[in-house]
């Protein structure tokens, strides 16, 4: 049963890593919605950020002095400065 | 002109430095499935027949603590449905290959392969074999994420439930933005996708991982508008 339920979540996310790519004929789409698709990173990845960041393991909200803020805002500036994602992630880990 | 494999070496060498949270988290992967008691064959047929490193844990764990099947793969596809914009925003780049070659490319796309590859695409829109490199970093995301839930599998408790880098994951998405903060619009969807996952957080099947985008998509269109 677990086996099925692993095939079927799988066929599921590979339906939806394939459907845009293969099955949808991009001319469908209209110029506005293309504009807008160039904002698909930015925003997507805050709502993995945030949370890495603002909630805890248990679901609840961290304090304000948590050293991950600390930890975020040091990446936020090594990594725009630095342009580097290595520098970027070490930076914040070790500040925190 | 770039050759192949010169575009398909970028790939890798993009996403290499992602390994700092992927690894960790591929090795925290397995380590919990084991410890949840699943059989290691099956957990690490996941990394292959689902490969998506938090939809994999979420599965497991709703499992595990007795939640319906139905409940467990509804909670995969939603968090997994930001994958329909991020093959939104590659099949511009994938227009041209065969029916076949997109069928099995797709199967490679995951976060961090799509914004690295995405960004090449985007400064390089004349280069032919422009896919090369969603191969190539797709490829070694992959292959780093076979290896690192296998290792953990064979750990098993021996890893220690942090392994210190749980905090890498949120880094390496900064990483991958924080150039964009320099421009107003991305930083209004920035915050706003932000927020809204906060706000949503508790929402259930883990929804605020596609409704906070969706969201913050509207408030770029409305952005769009106003710069016009």
């Amino acid at each position: 049963m677990t086996w099925f339920t692993i095939i079927i979540a799988g066929i599921i996310t590979y339906l939806m890593r394939m459907t845009m790519v293969a099955l949808v004929d991009r001319d469908l789409l209209g110029e506005r919605v293309k504009a807008v698709l160039a904002y698909v990173p930015s925003a997507v990845f805050p709502a993995i950020i945030f949370p890495g960041i603002f909630i805890n393991d248990y679901g609840t909200f961290i304090e304000m002095n948590d050293p991950k803020i600390f930890g975020a805002i040091v990446a936020i500036l090594v990594g725009y400065f630095s342009r580097n994602v290595i520098a970027t992630i070490i930076s914040g880990l070790f500040s925190y | 002109m770039l050759s192949k494999k010169q575009i398909f070496s970028k790939g890798i060498l993009a996403v290499a430095p992602h390994m700092f949270s992927v690894i960790p988290f591929g090795i925290v992967c397995g380590a919990i499935g084991i410890e949840l008691g699943f059989s290691p064959i099956l957990v690490y047929a996941m990394s292959i027949i689902i490969f998506g490193g938090a939809s994999q844990i979420v599965f497991l764990q709703l499992l595990s603590g007795g939640a319906s099947a139905l409940i467990a793969v509804t909670s995969v596809g939603v968090i997994n449905s930001r994958h329909l914009l991020y093959g939104a925003v590659l099949s511009e780049y994938l227009e041209k290959l065969s029916f076949i070659k997109k069928l099995l490319i797709s199967y490679l796309v995951v976060d961090q392969g799509f914004a690295e590859s995405n960004k090449f695409f985007q400064k390089n829109k004349n280069e032919t074999h422009l896919h090369y490199h969603l191969l190539g970093s797709g490829g070694t995301l992959w292959v780093c994420w076979q290896i690192s839930t296998l290792a953990g599998i064979i750990l098993g408790s021996f890893v220690p439930e942090e392994l210190g880098l749980k905090f890498a994951v949120p880094l390496t998405f900064i990483a991958i933005v924080v150039q964009d903060i320099k421009k107003l619009d991305h930083v209004i969807v920035m915050i706003t996708c932000g927020l809204s996952s906060l706000l949503f957080f508790d929402a259930p099947f883990k929804s605020y991982i596609i409704i906070s985008p969706i969201i913050a998509l509207f408030v770029a269109a409305l952005v769009l508008r106003l710069k016009k």
